[in-house]
């Protein structure tokens, strides 16, 4: 999918030059290096690795250069200002930025060592691998039982009704929402409240048994009591699935993340142990935003 | 005073009321607390000052004729008296052209009292309705006037008039309605006094003539809509299987699949197709279609009548899948994207998506773009005159010749017609019978829609 940019002359221009426009946020130290990512990328046992990744909108470039490995059933946060491309990234990796248009991503993207934009590769499979769970709870205008056998029933999970029913009733109860739901499993998903709504996204999105679940600030429509539950249930689905979290809430990042990466400009300015990020941030930039100085 | 000038005044009078409105309320704004904005208090004196004046001008001239009318017939000269309703009617129409016109009749001399009563009347009705209109607005324009105080909350009473306002636009759609109906429906009811009820719905035999002496030839006449009722709905359901398929796949592909630059112009050039005169698709059924469908037919062997209901079934078709795609384009694109990312995040392709989340979607959107088309099918009529004929064969087979409700009703009403006959009024008869087919028609895809319908949010 690593189509030609259509202008390498201009995304050539904006390599080189970071900082895009006149009208844009300026970052606060203008002579910052952003290109180097300070902090240990690689790590052992990756279940993806992400290598000189670059995004373009068009003729702008959202991503630039990105290498990151994320580890085997960790939680990883990406924390970063509104527009750094966090969220951009994070799509890249079970490719739903195939749905829009005049996205090009370039560089390699390994799931398991095999790149997910390699020609051969085929998105079905891939998305059943590595689910996604959005900003806002989008539950189908569906009964509850039929948003989490929706992906089961697509991939021809079940081999019959008493398997689909098994596969729905784990999948809520790993999204501990069984209980509140058991009883009425055949009403819409949209009746159930926001945060119920996001559960069941997520019980939608591990009823495929993905191995690894991304997650775009799955908490930022919710208050906060349904905000510890979804907390609370990342942490039980660490043992089985590796996560990626993108998330504007510091304190949430601090609480679920193992390790955190600091975005800005599009660029991976540092990542590593989410204790030391937010006790002793190396990169000058990271130490202002987790400071609160902006963002 | 004509129309053109009355109107012109009060448009006048609305603006100065306006603008004096607003200069008061200017005027004491600087000095005190207003409840609203000058604007408000503008408006709200202008409509005062003029809606009740208007009103006594509307409701005066639409009962003055009435009175005049009254008034006239009753000094009509003694010789008159012994005159029937309707010639009592006549005479007061040839008092009114005598008046006004040199029109000369026999009874001129004799009506020459009546015709002086009658200008006579007329002059002191526009004086009074001119006085009394001009009265009403001073003294509401002086209530008015008065009440604009910066105590006066001007914005919640112009509310309240923007309120009446629409509230009177609807129900002047909704009482024309009513008002349609009702006089389809009495003039029918004429009809059924002559052919009875079941013989019209259930009769299968249609040969609507009557005759105008007893020992005319031909004279047999038969109302039996039936057989216009199954053409209607064979050439209506031949249409919308050309129509909701094409309508709908072609929507989905812009939509869904279709990159934006084919969109930018496959779109409009599918609207181009509602654009076209339906006789520019009745000449083209019957010259290019229907003789095709014929040549067609006889290569395999079948008869086919040279006017089909295939051939008006089919364009009609064409002509209007525009209907079907553009509105089920513009629900499928209503779907929020979020549903379409969460189904692709499952791994789901297009087409799994599109059956399995957007269709059940968009359905009741999709279902209400398929209900107009139908109601479009059931109401052309130019390609079914041209297209199908006039003769009411009682059929199925879209091969051969049928007609249709819509195609009767002009048949029955084109040339000199007695408004009385039973031929004339079987036109309303069927038209009642139409819309309380286009009626059924929506209450059953409602239920349907509400029964099949995955609401989102």
């Amino acid at each position: 999918m690593s189509n030609p940019i259509k202008n390498p002359l201009a995304a050539e221009q904006l390599v080189a030059d970071p900082v895009p426009s006149a009208g844009e946020p300026i970052s606060m130290h203008p002579d910052a290096d952003l290109s180097k990512t300070v902090g240990k990328i690689e790590v052992k046992n990756a279940k993806m690795s992400m290598r000189s990744v670059d995004v373009f909108y068009g003729d702008k470039q959202a991503i630039f250069d990105v290498n990151l490995d994320i580890a085997r059933n960790e939680v990883i946060a990406m924390i970063g200002p509104s527009g750094c491309g966090k969220s951009t990234f994070l799509r890249c990796l079970n490719r739903m930025n195939d749905t829009i248009e005049n996205c090009k991503v370039t560089g390699s993207v390994l799931l398991e060592g095999e790149d997910i934009y390699a020609t051969k590769q085929d998105v079905v499979p891939l998305r059943a691998q590595v689910g996604m769970v959005f900003q806002k709870p989008n539950p189908f205008p569906k009964s509850i039982y039929d948003n989490v056998a929706y992906g089961p029933r697509i991939h021809g999970l079940a081999h019959s009704n008493v398997d689909l029913d098994e596969i729905v009733e784990t999948s809520l109860q790993r999204a501990g929402l069984w209980s509140e739901v058991k009883d009425r499993l055949d009403q819409p998903g949209t009746g159930l409240s926001g945060g119920q709504q996001q559960r069941l996204c997520i019980a939608r999105t591990i009823a495929v048994s993905p191995e690894v679940i991304l997650m775009d600030e799955p908490c930022s429509a919710l208050d906060p009591i349904a905000t510890a539950k979804i907390e609370e249930l990342i942490d039980e689905l660490r043992s089985r699935f590796t996560i990626a979290i993108v998330t504007h809430s510091m304190q949430q990042a601090a609480r679920v993340s193992n390790r955190t990466a600091y975005f800005h400009l599009g660029y991976l300015v540092e990542v590593g142990k989410t204790d030391d990020i937010f006790t002793n941030p190396n990169h000058k930039l990271t130490e202002d935003y987790i400071t609160g100085r902006f963002g | 005073m004509p129309i053109s000038t009355l109107f012109t005044v009060i448009l006048l009078l609305l603006a100065v009321a306006f603008y004096a409105g607003q200069r008061k309320a200017l005027g004491f704004r600087a000095r005190a607390q207003t409840q609203a904005l000058p604007f408000y208090h503008g408006a709200w004196f202008a409509v005062y000052l003029i809606a009740p004046a208007c009103a006594v001008l509307a409701v005066w001239s639409l009962l003055d004729g009435v009175l005049i009318k009254s008034m006239v017939l009753q000094s009509l000269p003694a010789q008159f008296s012994g005159a029937s309703d309707a010639e009592r009617e006549l005479l007061y129409s040839e008092v009114s052209r005598l008046a006004y016109s040199r029109f000369s009749s026999t009874n001129a001399d004799a009506l020459q009292g009546s015709v002086g009563t009658y200008m006579s009347l007329n002059a002191t009705s526009l004086k009074i309705k001119y006085t009394l209109s001009a009265m009403v607005m001073l003294a509401c324009g002086a209530w008015a006037w008065l009440r604009l105080q910066p105590a006066f909350n001007a914005r919640v009473r112009f509310e309240r008039v923007v309120l009446a306002l629409l509230l009177g636009s609807a129900c002047l759609a909704i009482f024309t309605t009513v008002g349609i109906v009702f006089s389809v429906l009495f003039e029918a009811l004429r009809f059924f006094d002559t052919v009875p009820f079941h013989e019209f719905v259930f009769g299968t035999h249609w040969s609507p003539q009557m005759s105008i002496r007893e020992d005319q030839v031909g004279s047999s006449g038969a109302f039996g809509a039936v057989p216009l009722f199954v053409g209607t709905l064979l050439i209506s359901a031949i249409a919308m299987t050309v129509a909701v398929p094409l309508g709908l796949l072609s929507a989905i592909y812009l939509s869904e699949y279709a990159s934006r630059s084919f969109r930018a112009w496959a779109k409009p050039a599918l609207e181009v197709l509602a654009g076209i005169p339906t006789v520019v698709y009745g000449f083209f059924a019957a010259i290019t279609v229907a003789p095709l469908l014929r040549g067609f037919g006889e290569m395999l062997g079948l008869s086919v009548a040279s006017e089909s209901a295939l051939a008006a079934g089919l364009v009609m078709g064409v002509m209007i899948i525009p209907f079907v795609s553009s509105l089920s384009d513009d629900v499928i694109n209503a779907v929020p994207q979020s549903l379409r990312d969460a189904s692709y995040a499952l791994g789901a392709t297009r087409s799994e998506t599109i059956r399995q989340v957007i269709i059940p979607a968009a359905l009741p959107g999709i279902v209400g773009g398929i209900l107009l088309a139908v109601s479009r099918a059931i109401g052309e009529t130019m390609i079914v005159v041209m297209a199908a004929g006039l003769s009411a064969n009682l059929t199925i087979n879209p091969l051969e010749a049928v007609t249709t409700v819509t195609v009767q009703i002009v048949t029955l009403l084109v040339g000199d017609q007695e408004f009385d006959s039973p031929k004339t009024l079987a036109a309303f008869a069927l038209g009642l019978m139409l819309f309380v087919t286009t009626l059924c028609l929506n209450v059953i895809a409602l239920k349907v829609v509400r029964k099949y319908r995955e609401q989102y949010d």
